[in-house]
């Protein structure tokens, strides 16, 4: 592997959007949580939802600075390392990054206005009608984002002539067949982690010892809205999963080590592959590749014997693709398995194994999201623009591109470790129950 | 109008609205700091932070919408800064970087940090400082085309007149817009103390900042007297610029009307800043970049103009109501809500 420019980029590139991804998913799901927090609180005239609104409102403060500036780096990079790419693609799909800086925009402002003015109006419905406009512009900015990225994939809405793009349609380009898959599923996904990571994080604080009803309810709540969110996670992936199939079906191929074209076809999960592409120590689910690209055994699949040599993504995506419905299943067991103990009253809510398992499907699903996104960009090589520019004729020319690399890796780990610190400092100083006891009882 | 110059006074508005708040931002992170080390922190670190806090999100997004403005509307501008402008342009990050999560750990986290609190306030000094190289690489001189691309030659900025003039300008700007706008913004909370403080910062930078102007006309001159020539065509907006500087430090000195002496204030950027851009045009990237060449197609361009009136329609309003409770509302303001 040569560290020319085109490595650096990429490199860089990854970096930036894996430590973006983690905060921009944050970002999208947690006003959600809030908003579903506040609401509930109102409705039943309960102080421990609207503390909980209250608190997790705080703690997004901080994931909110590290979205944005990561996101301003990842903006301005974007330009600085595939500036050959932006020129051609800038033609065609400038509307959307426009449009997704309306969208923070809109997002900002309410934000400030939400955050300030917890006391301020008589009647509460105002402030909480204040969540809608927030989680319209940000669900709005992974929306356009979004669309971006379904273009690189499916790219239309142009065509290609002498290296410059003629015949623009916008709107054809954003509304391009990736994106309806795509969308549905960037949404719901960072929705489910927003609520796992919460219920992870309120897990963590009982199995610590905090039993007071402030916990419970708070795992309740997020234990639902993981219920909900995991399975339209995987409702959304399953769409995806099929929109491949038709669409982009090399990538499919490759996450299933699948080669030659052909009609009830295995899905192949885990295993090793050697060089002459044959596979050990696999689990095969007879039939079901066919089925989860045509929901029938008698679908027929495209292989990667179809396509020319240098035109498929590496086979290594497959382990992404796996570890990513692993995960999104696990999340689906586990919130069923804690809800029918909730609700039978047979084992105790608080069984241990169960809290672990929550504390643990948190950072499992931040995982579950870099795997996703490593497994869609990965997939698409050795495109930029599938079809039209490849990665290695995108990249800059400019030099420095190793020392801004390196540059940037000190400041994300110094961010990360101080995210973390402040995160944890904040709600240390101020347990919950002393908050209740302030704000509600005096 | 054409498609270009509307796409470019569009994108200058915005970086005229980056210009003003980002100032008043940029300029308090110092005032806040020097107000800790000089012991006079109890007078006014309070009321910047209370106009900081809502808004500081906002104030990035001005920028983000001038960059993703700037590749829209004129990609090939995108592609010589994007390959020329990635050292300078990383360093510029990187102190953003660093300002916009230091003041949210500092301000939401653990309060009353002074490593936070000088971070924020140097770096509120270093980034106006290096955004403004990319005006100053604009006039040319600064680029070279080789081969497939191009190339940015360090030696030459850093050894300019003219360049590290534009850096004073940029920096006595920020601590004078600022200066001017928590002074009408103490006034409004009816803090005397730290009224009288910052006004005597404002009256302070006064000067410097009218001397750093000459100075940049000057070095102007030198640099690239096309420009400059064209600049003196147009000297009836820096005549006007001259005048509500006048107009607002006199309000200042006189200790009256602290309001419309910040609205002079914006006046005198205003026409600054617009005379500074028409006498540049048509270049944005001298001499490679022009609007005429390098706009884009009229199809997007039509789009981009379309969802930008869309957009306004959308934000005027919600700019509006954020104002009315945070620096409006007499209460907030006074630090009683
Ligand atoms: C919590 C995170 C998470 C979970 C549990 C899942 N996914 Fe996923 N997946 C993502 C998070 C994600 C993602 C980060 O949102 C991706 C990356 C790019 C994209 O469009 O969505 C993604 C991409 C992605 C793609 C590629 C789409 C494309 O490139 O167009 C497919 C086919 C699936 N997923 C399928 C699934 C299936 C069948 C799942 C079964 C449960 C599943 N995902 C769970
Ligand atoms: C215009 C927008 C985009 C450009 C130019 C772009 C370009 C690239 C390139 C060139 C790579 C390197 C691929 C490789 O490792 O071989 C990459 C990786 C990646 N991209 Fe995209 N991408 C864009 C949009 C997005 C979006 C919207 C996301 C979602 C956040 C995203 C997520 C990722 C991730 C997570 C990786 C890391 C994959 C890895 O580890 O290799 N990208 N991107
Ligand atoms: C190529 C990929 C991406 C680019 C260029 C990008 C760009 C940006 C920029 C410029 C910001 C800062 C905006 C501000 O100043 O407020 C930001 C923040 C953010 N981005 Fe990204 N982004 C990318 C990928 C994504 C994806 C895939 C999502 C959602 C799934 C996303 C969601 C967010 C969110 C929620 C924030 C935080 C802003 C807020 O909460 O106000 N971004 N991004």
């Amino acid at each position: 592997m040569e560290l020319d420019n085109v490595m650096l980029s990429r490199m860089l590139t990854s970096m930036t959007l894996a430590f973006h991804i983690i905060f921009a998913t944050i970002g999208v799901g947690i006003p959600v949580m809030i908003s579903i927090a506040e609401f509930v609180g109102i409705k039943k005239n309960n102080n421990h939802f609207l503390l909980l609104a209250r608190r997790w409102a705080r703690g997004f403060t901080i994931t909110v600075a590290v979205g944005v500036v990561t996101g301003t780096c990842i903006g301005l990079q974007l330009s600085m390392l595939w500036p050959s790419f932006m020129k051609v693609a800038g033609q065609v799909i400038s509307l959307p990054l426009f449009m997704e800086t309306f969208a923070f925009f809109f997002e900002a402002i309410f934000l400030g206005i939400y955050l300030y003015t917890w006391d301020r109006f008589k009647n509460k419905w105002l402030h909480w009608l204040l969540t809608i406009p927030v989680m319209i512009g940000s669900s709005a900015s992974a929306l356009f984002i979004t669309t971006v990225n379904a273009f690189m994939n499916t790219p239309q809405g142009f065509e290609l002539k002498n290296g410059k793009a003629v015949n623009i349609d916008p709107i054809a380009a954003m509304l391009n067949p990736s994106t309806p898959s795509k969308v549905f599923h960037v949404l719901t996904s960072s929705y489910m982690t927003s609520a796992v990571l919460l219920a992870a994080i309120t897990s963590f604080a009982i199995l610590r010892g905090k039993r007071s009803i402030y916990y419970r309810s708070a795992l309740r709540l997020t234990m639902i809205c993981s219920l909900v969110f995991s399975l339209g996670t995987a409702l959304a992936g399953d769409v995806s999963a099929k929109f491949l199939a038709e669409v982009q079906p090399e990538k499919l191929a490759a996450a299933e080590w699948h080669f030659e074209t052909e009609s009830n076809a295995d899905l192949i999960l885990f295993g090793t592959i050697d060089e002459n592409n044959q596979i050990h120590h696999a689990i095969r689910l007879p039939g079901m590749l066919s089925f989860l690209a045509g929901s029938s055994f008698d679908k027929k699949v495209i292989g990667l014997d179809d396509f020319p040599k240098d035109e498929t993504p590496p086979l290594w995506i497959h382990y992404m693709f796996d570890l990513m419905v692993a995960i999104g299943s696990f999340v689906i067991v586990l919130s069923l398995v804690y809800l029918i103990a909730w609700r039978a009253k047979k084992f105790s809510e608080w069984f241990k194994p169960i809290l672990w398992g929550i504390a643990a499907a948190g950072p499992l699903s931040v995982l579950a999201i870099e795997f996703g996104w490593i497994y869609a960009e990965v997939g698409r090589q050795p495109w930029i623009l599938r079809g039209y520019m490849k990665v290695a004729d995108a990249a800059t020319t400019g030099q420095g591109v190793g020392l801004t690399f390196i540059i940037f890796a000190i400041l994300y780990f110094i961010l990360a470790i101080l995210t973390c610190v402040v995160l944890v400092r904040m709600f240390k100083n101020k347990p919950a129950e002393a908050e209740l006891e302030k704000r509600f009882n005096h | 109008m054409s498609l270009e110059i509307l796409g470019i006074s569009v994108l200058w508005i915005f970086l005229y609205g980056y210009l003003i708040i980002a100032s008043i931002d940029f300029g308090a992170g110092f005032f806040a700091f020097y107000g800790k080390i000089s012991k006079r922190d109890h007078l006014i670190n309070n009321l910047i932070s209370r106009y900081l806090s809502p808004v500081w999100e906002v104030t990035n997004v001005f920028f983000v919408f001038f960059f993703v403005g700037l590749v829209g509307f004129f990609p090939d501008a995108a592609y010589y800064y994007g390959t020329a402008l990635l050292l300078p342009g990383s360093v510029s990050l990187v102190l953003l970087v660093i300002r916009g999560s230091f003041y949210a750990f500092g301000n939401y986290g653990s309060k009353e940090n002074s490593f936070y609190l000088f971070l924020y306030g140097a770096t509120g000094l270093l980034i106006p400082a290096a955004l403004s190289t990319a005006l100053t690489i604009s006039e040319g001189g600064f680029l070279k085309e080789k081969g497939s691309g191009v190339e940015f030659l360090a030696k030459e900025l850093f050894t300019s007149p003219y360049s590290w003039s534009v850096v004073l300008l940029a920096i006595v700007s920020v601590l004078f817009i600022s200066a001017a706008f928590l002074t009408y913004y103490a006034d409004r909370a009816g803090d005397m103390p730290a009224r009288d403080v910052l006004r005597k910062f404002t009256l302070f930078w006064s000067p410097p900042t009218i001397l750093a102007s000459f100075l940049v006309f000057a070095s102007l001159h030198a640099h690239n007297p096309g420009h400059f020539s064209k600049a003196i065509q147009l000297w009836w907006m820096f005549g006007l610029s001259l005048l509500f500087f006048l107009i607002a430090s006199y309000l200042i000195l006189k200790k009256k009307n602290f309001g419309t002496a910040f609205i002079a204030v914006m006046l005198q950027f205003f026409f600054a800043f617009f005379g500074y851009g028409a006498s540049h045009l048509p270049y944005i990237l001298q001499p490679f970049v022009t609007v005429h060449e390098s706009i884009t197609n009229p199809t997007m361009g039509t789009a981009l103009v379309v969802v930008f009136i869309a957009g306004l329609l959308l934000l005027i309003p919600s700019l509006l109501l954020l104002m009315k409770l945070f620096l409006f509302d007499a209460d907030y303001v006074k630090g009683k809500k």
